[in-house]
């Protein structure tokens, strides 16, 4: 894998990112809605709380947190392949002597650095709301290290599952808005895991945040390997599905 | 007015950003103050109007110190963007572009040493035959033309040799490599293609667009390659414009620029002046020319007859099947019978006394006056058939040899594959 050629394709990808108002805005204003509840939230448990009521009232605001790299990512990724042959320019991309594994690690790149910055800027905000506006049993319930473990952990490993499910599903779409709309459904599995860990069903701990970390690390290998089988050059320019050994690579 | 700007404004999209080391210090300054602010004032109700008035100071900083265009990254700092550049402006600064571009070993093969060898090549799609057992060799530094109707399997064969799609059977070698899935790399690492559609990203400049196809090919000096491209495409003074901004003509010539860049060994053009209008044909037409004099084999797919009559030294009709191939002149001969047309003021009284000359094959009479010679050699005919009319006392008005185009002979192949499929 060339790393030359991974870096300027996320180099053009930020550049896009950047001049696309759709993708500004959309990245801008979804961490925000997201941001809204918890900071009420936050700011309305009274110092009195009873246990539960604060563990509740973590969980919601945790599995925002969490809801963020699952939601963000699939914007981009599910734009990334389907979008460019809808605008002609994946075709002169693909007689370029770019392997599909360095076009889709260079896209997924370009994808996962905003996600995951805004998912942890928002984090941040929420933390340092946390750290000087809210309750002491709010503090220790969220400064909870496993707590904290989980979630600086499994930001960057759900957002490359959803970018791996968006880019996969552009691969194979025949449209961008059907792209983005599976991409977000995609991600939503996960939402099970980390709703369990949120409200505390399982109970989080440094193990056990830390072997899910690595369940979902083996997860997002596995789907950037199944991504790359999907990426064929020949469905991608004639939209129609390979008779032959595609030339691959 | 400051000479050096420290901040400059986006050339799309939103606000600023920092140019040199100046800015940068001044944003990291003014970011450092906020979070400083945060701090120190939390729970003083002056927080807010604060943070928003270090912010509002930084944007006066950024536009006092800024306002230029996004800095120059190829050669062509604060050209202005006039309009469309004239086409006959550099020439001389454009030849000297192509020739760089093209100085490269492996854009100059030897001569007469076939650049991409095709054997039996067939693509099916499904129950469909898209193109079937097509055959043929490209010498390098030829520039080949690929002629047919829609649908006759132009595209699908440029994109079997350029590695998009599969064969469904037969062999090819491009630029000396095997049409194979294990050395698709390395064969679009020689070879550029220039799809009918220019595929430009619209939201990113015409430099950009270039540096990331440089980027691509691991050019060595990327940035002085671009500067060539574009000289040779005479677009330097559009570097920074983005390539929403330009006329299809100007992004046919971007697509042209992207394929010089990589100096390829094989140039695959695909319908490259469809939608131009004459100047703009004309010159990417002489960006072919320019690419042959300096011995780019250059695979041209066009329906463009007269342009290909012009630019290519050998071409292949396609119907799906390969119907003909050879030069244009080589077709003629082959097809049409070579003839004669003789006009006199009034009907010969005995033609075919008159016609009975060496190298005369037959005629016939078309019109009063006028006469249709077959004839095996024109050289030999007309001298005779001049001195005969003469000698019978009539009055010769013109004698001329009839030439074919290209076109005739592409319509009399076509023609054919339609009356025999209906």
């Amino acid at each position: 894998m060339s790393l030359k050629r991974v870096v300027s394709v996320v180099r053009k990808e930020v550049r896009e990112f950047r001049r696309n108002r759709f993708v500004i805005v959309t990245m801008g204003v979804l961490p925000f809605i997201f941001l809204i509840t918890p900071m009420i939230t936050i700011f309305r448990i009274p110092a009195s709380a009873s246990g539960l009521q604060v563990k509740a009232a973590v969980g919601v605001i945790s599995l925002l947190m969490l809801i963020i790299p699952i939601v963000i990512p699939p914007v981009i990724a599910a734009y990334s392949v389907i979008g460019e042959r809808d605008q002609g320019t994946l075709e002169p991309v693909l007689t370029a002597p770019v392997r599909a594994s360095e076009l889709l690690v260079g896209k997924a790149v370009a994808a996962f650095l905003p996600s995951v910055a805004i998912a942890y800027g928002i984090y941040f905000v929420v933390l340092i709301s946390v750290r000087f506006g809210a309750a002491h049993v709010v503090r220790t319930v969220i400064f909870h290290p496993p707590q904290l473990l989980a979630q600086i952990l499994f930001t960057p490993l759900l957002a490359l599952w959803s970018i791996w499910v968006g880019i996969g599903i552009s691969t194979r779409a025949s449209d961008v808005r059907v792209a983005q709309q599976l991409a977000t459904v995609g991600g939503l599995p996960l939402l099970a895991l980390t709703s369990l860990l949120s409200f505390q069903v399982i109970k989080p701990s440094v193990t056990l945040a830390i072997a899910c970390a690595l369940a979902l690390l083996v997860a997002d290998i596995a789907a950037w390997r199944i991504v790359s089988r999907l990426f064929d050059r020949e469905r991608l320019v004639t939209g129609r599905r390979t008779s032959a050994a595609s030339p691959e690579d | 007015m400051r000479s050096q700007r420290w901040f400059h404004r986006r050339r799309i999209g939103f606000g600023w950003q920092p140019a040199d080391w100046h800015g940068w210090t001044i944003t990291l300054v003014a970011v450092a103050c906020v979070i400083a602010e945060l701090f120190l004032l939390r729970g003083s109700a002056a927080r807010a109007p604060v943070a928003i008035l270090i912010v509002a100071v930084y944007a006066v900083v950024a536009l006092a110190t800024g306002g230029a265009r996004a800095a120059e990254e190829v050669t062509a700092a604060d050209q202005p963007t006039g309009p469309e550049p004239e086409a006959d402006a550099n020439v001389a600064e454009q030849r000297q572009a192509l020739r760089a571009l093209t100085s490269n070993p492996r854009s100059t093969s030897s001569q007469g040493t076939p650049a991409l060898v095709v054997e039996h090549l067939t693509k099916r799609f499904g129950e469909r035959l898209a193109v079937d057992d097509v055959s043929f060799s490209v010498d390098a530094g030829e520039v080949f033309g690929f002629l047919g109707p829609n649908g006759a399997g132009k595209t699908t064969t440029v994109r079997m040799l350029a590695t998009l799609i599969a064969p469904t059977s037969g062999t090819a070698h491009v630029a000396g490599l095997q049409l194979d899935p294990a050395n698709g790399v390395e064969i679009r690492k020689r070879i550029a293609v220039m799809t009918e559609n220019p595929g430009l990203y619209v939201r990113l400049t015409v430099a950009e667009n270039l540096e990331f196809f440089a980027g691509l090919y691991e050019l060595a000096e990327p940035k002085a390659r671009i500067a060539q491209a574009l000289a040779a495409v005479n677009l330097t003074n559009r570097a920074n414009d983005p390539c929403g901004s330009l006329s299809k003509g100007l992004r046919q010539r971007v697509a042209l620029a992207r394929t010089l860049l990589s100096e390829p060994a094989i140039v695959f053009l695909d319908e490259p002046t469809s939608g131009l209008d004459p100047v703009a044909s004309r010159d990417v037409n002489d960006l072919i020319d320019g690419l042959r004099a300096h011995g780019v084999t250059v695979f041209l797919t066009t329906h463009r007859l007269e342009e290909a009559e012009r630019l290519c030294d050998r071409v292949a009709i396609l119907n799906t099947r390969l119907r003909t191939i050879g030069r244009p002149d080589e077709l003629r001969d082959r097809l049409f019978t070579k003839s004669l047309v003789v006009r006199t003021l009034a009907p010969l009284v005995s033609p075919d006394a008159v016609f009975a000359v060496a190298g005369v094959d037959g005629w016939r009479a078309d019109d009063a006056g006028r006469y249709t010679l077959t004839v095996s050699d024109a050289r030999v005919a007309a001298p005779a058939v001049t001195r005969a009319v003469v000698a019978a006392g009539a009055d010769l008005l013109s004698l001329a040899e009839e030439r074919h185009s290209l076109e005739d002979v592409y319509l009399e192949l076509i023609d054919d594959d339609v009356e025999a499929a209906s």
